[in-house]
């Protein structure tokens, strides 16, 4: 279990200096374990020095993180282990690659949590097999691979913790479709294979419409909208004066409104807006 | 019509490798237009892009940027102050500790008159909405800040033709409909040819002209919406069509008929409304 709450979370960038920067502040959320949260908001909202928080890699200027009910800033041991419980993945994090081949790339978090070789190697085996790398794979040099695969790699360090959170930072940034699908599954995989929270950022409003339960938005520093997405995409005015967008499916099933057709305002996916219109097709014929 | 680009049967190895990245590519592009190019991870479009200012030398073919050669190094300085270039990642491509020094690093090196680079400095920052951080650290910008820099950077060179290599992967909805409106306005305004690369369909539907690369070679070049309307191919190449395209191919696959030729959503939605109503 790995229930996240955060309180009062206040951080400051250059504190003191002419550069000084509240990058967030007042930030008060829980997250129980399991849920699959689309964090979203423009550049510079603060997404990015949030999720650093929830595994102790920045500290608040004021405020607590709690995961599983323990406050991971209180001791630097906590600190520490907290990132074996709370995973990772940042913007671009194939650049992070760094061992010599693969396997010992994915093996680099399980071997630092102190596990013993046969541990190490059941869960490279399983990470690996999460997104797809292959066996034959294990021996290169991750220096080798494409930028599709190699991003799966980096994905596959941080699920071989085995993390009951895993967080990524835009995981799907610059691949193209047929990779952001694969690696979209990937992650769903684990979660419904390990029931693990997911947290995902990202600028895809069509992405996080079809896979999330919960979106987080953020602006200026602060959580502007918490909701599903029917909820968070039923009020795209809003939305667009913040800087983001609500998916094409909800901003055609709008126009198509105004033009007089009846259709629930429960759409943000192509799907549903087929289905509705396919519906409305058969009544007309 | 004249062209700025010529690509005359472009093939390029990467040494070492056993394969052609590019395997005889041929094209012009127009002066002032605004071509897109879409391609899978591997295809060959970053490739393309860096043999336009020189990066890349032909293993075979040529390249003519201006009509220069871009294999003739007496002249590479020319080809790449005409042709300027923007990285998908902006930590790669600012060199300076404040922005505004940044943005000026090229007209400085091209000898520009000290008043004429403020001015160009400023202008360039203006024109990507970063003018009021022009005293700031590059390194304490967000990502989408960065890349409005870089862009400003190449803004300020006044390039004749600017290659953006996946400019916006990294931006949020509104950073990228920015730097796209910025370039936009560049091609329309200034006559600056644009090479856009992308993997976001929706960045395309404006350009003049669309090329799909797969396995270094051209598969598809056309207008976005002779391009788009090829759905299978699109889709075959690991590639998608905009969601208005994907939506109405799906209709249509249920027994509409709908014109997939109509890429925008508000002409979309003209064309299902009178289908439905």
């Amino acid at each position: 279990m790995s229930d996240i709450k955060v309180s009062a979370l206040r951080h400051v960038y250059s504190a003191g200096t002419p550069f000084e920067k509240v990058a967030i502040d007042d930030i008060n959320i829980e997250i129980p374990h399991g849920q699959f949260v689309g964090l979203i908001g423009h550049t510079g909202s603060g997404k990015s020095t949030f999720i650093q928080h929830l595994n102790a890699l920045l500290k608040p200027s004021s405020g607590t993180v709690m995961v599983d009910g323990e406050d991971i800033n209180a001791d630097k041991m906590t600190a520490k282990n907290v990132r074996h419980k709370v995973g990772l993945v940042f913007q671009y994090p194939e650049y992070q690659l760094f061992e010599e081949t693969v396997y010992a790339d994915i093996a680099f978090g399980p071997k630092n949590m102190g596990l013993n070789e046969a541990e190490i190697d059941e869960r490279v085996r399983e990470a690996a097999h999460f997104v797809g790398v292959p066996d034959e794979q294990f021996e290169k040099s991750p220096l080798e691979l494409s930028g599709g695969q190699k991003r799966r790699v980096a994905i596959a360090g941080v699920i071989a913790m085995r993390p009951g959170v895993l967080i990524l930072d835009e995981p799907t940034a610059g691949l193209d479709p047929a990779g952001c699908e694969q690696i979209l599954r990937n992650i769903c995989d684990y979660r419904t294979q390990t029931g693990s929270t997911v947290i995902i950022v990202s600028h895809s409003m069509d992405d996080v419409a079809r896979l999330t339960d919960r979106l987080v938005v953020f602006n200026h520093g602060a959580i502007r909208f918490d909701g599903t997405p029917e909820e968070v995409f039923s009020q795209p005015e809003e939305l667009r004066s913040i800087g983001l967008a609500v998916p094409a499916a909800t901003e055609l099933a709008m126009e198509l409104k105004k033009r007089g057709l009846m259709l629930p305002n429960s759409i943000y996916t192509n799907e549903q807006l087929e289905k509705a219109l396919l519906k409305l097709k058969r009544r007309a014929d | 019509m004249s062209s700025v680009i010529k690509i005359e049967n472009l093939h390029y190895t990467y040494p070492g490798d056993d394969v052609e990245s590019l395997k005889g590519v041929s094209l012009e592009i127009e002066r002032g237009s605004f071509v897109a190019v879409l391609g899978h991870n591997g295809s060959g479009k970053s490739t393309l892009a860096k043999h336009l200012n020189a990066i890349l030398l032909p293993t075979e073919g040529k390249v003519l940027i201006d009509g220069i050669d871009t294999a003739d190094e007496d002249n590479l300085l020319k080809v790449r102050s005409t042709v300027g270039m923007v990285f998908q990642n902006p930590d790669n491509q600012i060199v300076a500790n404040v922005v505004e020094d940044d943005v000026a690093f090229a007209p400085e090196n091209l000898s520009v008159e000290p008043a004429q680079i403020r001015e160009r400095v400023d202008n360039a920052l203006k024109a990507v909405d970063m003018y009021e951080f022009r005293l700031h650290a590059p390194h304490l910008l967000s990502g989408g800040q960065k890349q409005r820099v870089a862009i400003a950077g190449v803004i300020a060179m006044q390039p004749e033709v600017i290659v953006l290599d996946e400019p916006t992967a990294m931006l949020d909805p509104k950073g990228r409909r920015e730097v796209i409106d910025t370039v936009t306005k560049l091609c329309r305004e200034k006559g600056i040819t644009i090479v856009l690369i992308t993997h976001h369909m929706s960045e395309c539907i404006n350009a003049d002209r669309l090329i799909v690369m797969s396995n270094g070679d051209v598969v598809a070049d056309g207008t976005p919406q002779e391009v788009f309307s090829q759905v299978e191919l699109m889709h075959s190449e690991g590639l998608a069509v905009p969601a208005t395209t994907e939506l109405m191919w799906q209709l249509n696959k249920e027994g509409f008929n709908l014109p997939l030729t109509a890429l925008g959503i508000a002409e979309c939605a003209e064309q299902i409304a009178k289908e439905i109503g």
